[in-house]
């Protein structure tokens, strides 16, 4: 009984990531808020997906990261596959980081976190404005990738919570 | 030699991160890269059945969407209904006073009424625009700051078509700019890329109501140079694109640092049914 609670347990830890983006993704949530006249808005699905790419690549598998981009496209009104390409690039991004790290630090994940959001911003910009001839003013969209990577260490930190939690149920199966 | 070493490492690197699949990985990172690169370049064709596929996808999404934004939405709406008991009080008076005005308003509009109905019978005009008013309700409104739209459960199976005007009372909101097979997406009169003809009376000012991401504000442009506008007129639709219909009043204008800016009736954070001119 308890060993299959624990099973259950763990797959909910599992999806859990899984859970989030889909709820992100399909009601179009970007914490926005006004203060003094400014919008100020955040990109947590960016974080999300460079979060647990980078830590523990096997959790969402990129499949499902292109299925939330499409649907992400939809909700957003966004040319459909334009935000597949920019989530699957920050993937690319994550994982290349991975692989050359050797001693695994947060401030180097927040620094390559926040140059990986400016490469990613800059690309979706282009293809916004060059190709789909789109109004988006670049100065919002630099704000949100600036304020989207100041949170990084704060969710990093909740997700690092959640990814002992897996690894601790993983190694007691 | 180590410049050779180290683009080695470089290369490897990135072919280990694009190309390499997990465990639990069906496709490389580089198939779906391009994959997601074939689907943008499928905006493309924007008729036949790769529109048709589109559209029926939307229409899944969107119904999705409105599940997951269900619990949200909930939590909102009995927010919002806290906020309003809070205030009634205080508008009640208002409320009262407004009674007052509304009821010799009331009556000079029936007078108006009356009296327009009479001199076009006299010039024999013909309603050149249709005005069937088809009630829709919003199923998804998350709005961004580059984005300013919501999706509404009517679509081409109700003669919904682009461009038609959409109004939340007797005020313009925004057009239709996307139609599916049951829902359709209308772009709010605020957002970036909505630009409308508008007519500013007094004056019959012709000019371009222009969204700028503000929800309260949107801009005038266009407007002759030996034209002043004042503070407080109204803007109403001028039917100039042959689409929307005219005279439907959409706010009132407001000088701010120099600029027309037009505050718009409708406060669009609010908006749960919306008619369409059809």
């Amino acid at each position: 009984m308890s060993r299959s609670l624990n099973f259950l347990f763990l797959s909910i830890l599992n999806y859990l990531p899984h859970i989030i983006i889909l709820f992100l993704v399909f009601t179009g949530t970007d914490f926005s808020f006004v203060f003094s006249g400014m919008n100020f808005s955040f990109n947590i699905v960016y974080l999300v997906i460079f979060y647990w790419v980078l830590k523990k690549p096997d959790v969402i598998g990129f499949g499902f990261i292109f299925l939330a981009g499409i649907i992400n496209d939809v909700v957003l009104n966004l040319p459909i596959g334009l935000s597949a390409f920019i989530y699957l690039l920050m993937c690319g991004i994550a994982s290349f980081i991975r692989t050359i790290t050797l001693v695994p630090n947060i401030f180097y994940d927040w620094v390559f976190f926040f140059i990986g959001l400016l490469i990613i911003s800059s690309i979706y910009y282009i293809i916004l404005t060059l190709i789909f001839n789109s109004d988006i003013l670049y100065g919002i969209l630099m704000l949100q990738a600036f304020l989207t990577a100041l949170v990084y260490p704060l969710i990093a930190k909740l997700f690092d919570g959640l990814f002992k939690a897996i690894v601790g149920k993983e190694n007691a199966e | 030699m180590s410049i050779e070493t180290g683009r080695d490492n470089f290369s490897i690197s990135i072919r280990s991160a694009f190309l390499k699949k997990g465990t639990r990985q069906k496709f490389s990172l580089l198939t779906l890269i391009f994959i997601s690169i074939l689907v943008i370049s499928l905006e493309y064709f924007q008729k036949g059945p790769i529109d048709k596929f589109r559209s029926v996808t939307k229409d899944l999404i969107f119904k999705g969407s409105n599940i997951f934004s269900y619990p949200s939405n909930f939590f909102e709406e009995k927010y919002s209904l806290l906020n309003q008991h809070l205030d009634i009080y205080e508008k009640s008076i208002i409320y009262k006073d407004n009674q007052k005005q509304l009821e010799f308003l009331k009556y000079e509009n029936e007078y108006f009424k009356n009296e327009n109905a009479l001199l076009k019978k006299k010039i024999d005009e013909k309603n050149l625009y249709s005005q069937t008013l088809l009630l829709s309700k919003v199923i998804l409104d998350k709005q961004s700051p580059y984005l300013k739209s919501f999706i509404i459960n009517k679509g081409f199976n109700d003669g919904l078509k682009i461009g038609l005007a959409v109004t939340e009372g007797y005020y313009y909101i925004g057009k239709i700019v996307d139609v599916n097979y049951l829902s359709s997406r209308v772009l709010l009169a605020s957002d970036l890329n909505s630009k409308i003809p508008v007519i500013v009376e007094p004056g019959s000012i012709n000019a371009i109501l222009s969204g700028n991401g503000d929800n309260k504000f949107a801009e005038l442009e266009y407007l002759p140079e030996n034209e002043i506008v004042k503070d407080g007129s109204l803007v109403f639709t001028s039917g100039a694109d042959g689409i929307i219909p005219p005279a439907i009043p959409i706010g009132k204008v407001k000088s701010i640092s120099e600029k027309k800016m037009v505050n718009f009736f409708v406060d669009f954070s609010q908006i749960k049914y919306v008619g369409v001119k059809k």
